[in-house]
């Protein structure tokens, strides 16, 4: 499944909704890729768009972003500001020639463990045929 | 005095001019073509200056060809193309080629035209273009004050004005600003609301202007039903009352025939213009019409002879 | 405040092409403002590029930085050094600072904006221009609303015919008549008398950059004698 390689994904997610949906799939002994680095935010509305580069810059292959349902945010808008950035970076991407499914916005509930688990499936899986952002050894600039 | 159209106007008669749009083209043939169906139903022609901003023959050059065939050309001269240094001279060139008419205007802006790249000029505006006019004629000035060395552009001097555009209450007011910066003659835009029109008239009469201009009122025939709903529609500072645009529809209703009904529609068209022209000859204060035919010439004639402006 | 835009990432990249080692310098006042050429910006754009050379299999070493305000070479001295070790500066500033970075290095100084106009914040991601730094300003004579700037046509005797309905301009749809406003804001100040008594000269442009290029002297302020 991995096609011969572990990649990194960059989960950004949402303390009210993505962040307790992983912890409730830990919980709920639910398997998922080991790929995902998960970075809790206090809502996706703080998410800036440098984030999500510099998460590529520093050797993501892939980044998801996980807010709550729409109409949920407990910051009223938030999910839905950080989903049209996410959309604003997609278009970048492909701009600079990177594939725009590298990036990812993602709606779900705290409730939601086996939903989390599959969208770490899902995106790993993703990333895998697609294969690493960098063809071949470090990022020349990258100095972490 | 040379102006076929000042002269009309001065001996009271209902004048009546009519618009030729030059082409997109070096042809001058175009030009003599509608020359050809206007010369006996009109006392004089506007030539429109690159209008809606598409590049078309120069009015200057347009103007002089009408004048070879014996029309009174009315040159129209907008400020979106020429700074003032280049109006001036066309003033000049004007009269030397023996145009007699003068129309100032703004002009449309280019930005909907065929070059929206272009650098727009507006460096006066038509007020500032009627004065610039109005004071070489009469004081042998140029704007900046230089004089004119020899014989002055001997001109009858007009403007427009559009009743249908915000603010209401302000166009008589704006009209009264055109005229004391020396417009002899005022060409409106094409009137289809009668009631609104009556108003600005109203006002321009309580402002005691009526007897210091002379209105000639635009009006145009309509081809389809489909032209009135974009000019009601889509055209900024244009007025189509709901009636005209039914009046038309219906005009062509139960005819199958493509041809039997553009028809139906053109002869609705002529008559709705006609009813119009007569209703204005009704309103104090409108001296003529200008009759805006566009790329339909054809059509002066008609409507002439039916609003009984002419013997046919 | 100055507004200006980011050219598109694909021009950037061209510009760029033939460097390896460039300082991205950004501008603190007003481009940052606007949300053009700030230090944030610098960060995303840096971050942007530094991804497609390492994609495009070039990469490109970018020294990220920004100046309180790059139209002051005060501000400007500090990057000096870091400056001398690259082979070209992409100024994020708006023309000014580009102008100002070329007199003072010698090496290529690039811009990252197109500088637009002088404008205001609308509302949060919309700026609109307002003035058109004519050097000779009438807003005292139209109730604080520049027909230069914002009408199309430049009208000193507006409005035009081409008012819409909704009293917005023929030219820009979204765009309010100028004349309309100055009207309504006139008579809101129970000046509209003047308005309508006199009619406005026709423009002295020579004040205008249709003048030439413009310079501006203080003597008082000179420093040498």
């Amino acid at each position: 499944m991995n096609n011969g390689f572990e990649s990194k994904i960059v989960a950004f997610c949402c303390h009210y909704c993505a962040f307790a949906a992983a912890d409730l799939a830990g919980v709920l002994r639910l398997k998922y890729p080991p790929d995902l680095r998960i970075i809790r935010l206090p809502c996706t509305g703080k998410l800036d768009t440098l984030f999500l580069l510099k998460a590529f810059e520093k050797g993501a292959d892939g980044v998801l972003v996980a807010g709550c349902l729409e109409g949920s945010c407990h910051f009223i808008s938030g999910n839905l500001r950080a989903k049209k950035r996410v959309l604003a970076v997609k278009n970048l991407l492909e701009r600079l020639g990177i594939e725009k499914e590298r990036l990812e916005f993602f709606n779900l509930s705290s409730a939601q463990g086996e939903r989390f688990a599959q969208i770490a499936r899902e995106m790993t899986e993703r990333i895998a045929k697609l294969g690493p952002l960098r063809s071949s050894g470090r990022c020349p600039y990258d100095r972490g | 005095m040379e102006s076929n159209l000042q002269r009309a106007l001065e001996a009271k008669r209902f004048a009546i001019t009519a618009e030729c749009g030059p082409p997109k083209s070096a042809d001058r043939k175009v030009i003599e073509e509608k020359a050809q169906l206007l010369k006996d139903w009109v006392d004089s022609v506007n030539v429109t200056d690159n209008q809606t901003a598409v590049t078309r023959m120069s009015s200057l050059a347009a103007c002089t060809i009408l004048k070879s065939l014996n029309l009174d050309p009315v040159f129209q001269l907008t400020c979106r193309d020429r700074n003032r240094i280049a109006l001036q001279s066309d003033i000049l060139g004007a009269h030397a080629l023996g145009i007699r008419n003068i129309l100032c205007l703004t002009g449309d802006h280019h930005s909907a035209g065929n070059h929206p790249q272009a650098k727009g000029v507006f460096d006066l505006d038509s007020v500032h273009l009627i004065e610039t006019v109005r004071k070489m004629r009469d004081e042998g000035l140029f704007l900046s004050g230089d004089k004119l060395e020899g014989e002055r552009p001997m001109v009858f001097i007009g403007a427009v004005e559009n009743p249908f555009a915000l603010p209401y209450e302000f166009r008589a007011l704006r009209l009264k600003k055109k005229i004391e910066a020396g417009a002899q003659f005022i060409q409106t835009q094409i009137v289809y609301n009668i009631a609104r029109f009556r108003e600005f008239m109203a006002r321009a009469g309580d402002l005691g202007l009526l007897d210091r201009v002379y209105i000639l009122a635009g009006v145009s025939p309509i081809k389809t039903p489909g032209a009135a709903k974009y000019m009601r529609d889509n055209v900024p500072g244009m007025d189509v009352p709901n009636e005209i645009v039914a009046r038309m529809e219906s005009a062509g209703k139960g005819l199958e025939d493509k041809k039997a009904r553009a028809q139906a529609w053109r002869q609705e068209g002529i008559r709705i213009c006609v009813e119009i022209v007569q209703q204005l000859r009704e309103i104090q204060g409108v001296a003529g019409v200008h009759i805006m035919a566009i790329e339909w010439e054809e059509a002066v004639p008609e409507i002439v002879t039916q609003a009984g402006l002419k013997a046919p | 405040m100055i507004v200006a835009d980011q050219k598109p990432i694909e021009e950037i990249l061209e510009i760029l092409a033939p460097y390896k080692r460039v300082l991205f310098l950004g501008c603190q006042s007003c481009v940052a403002v606007c949300m053009a050429g700030g230090e944030k910006e610098v960060g995303l754009l840096a971050a942007a590029v530094r991804l497609a050379r390492a994609k495009s299999g070039a990469p490109i070493e970018i020294a990220e930085g920004a100046a309180k305000r790059q139209c002051d070479d005060e501000f400007n001295e500090p990057f000096g050094p870091v400056i001398q070790q690259q082979e070209a500066v992409l100024s994020l500033a708006c023309g000014v600072g580009v102008n100002k970075l070329a007199e003072r290095f010698a090496i290529p100084i690039l811009p990252a904006l197109n500088t637009r106009f002088f404008g205001k914040v609308e509302r949060q991601g919309i700026w609109k221009e307002v003035c058109a730094g004519c050097g000779d300003c009438i807003l005292h004579l139209t109730g604080g609303i520049c027909p230069i700037a914002r009408c199309a046509k430049n009208l000193l005797n507006g409005p035009c015919g081409g008012v819409r309905a909704d009293g917005t301009c023929e030219v820009k749809r979204d765009w309010p008549c100028a004349w309309v406003q100055i009207i309504q804001r006139l008579e809101e100040l129970g000046q509209l008398e003047r308005l309508l008594s006199t009619r406005m000269a026709a423009k002295d442009w020579s004040s205008d950059r249709h003048g030439g290029p413009r310079r501006r002297v203080r003597e008082d302020m000179l420093l040498e004698a």
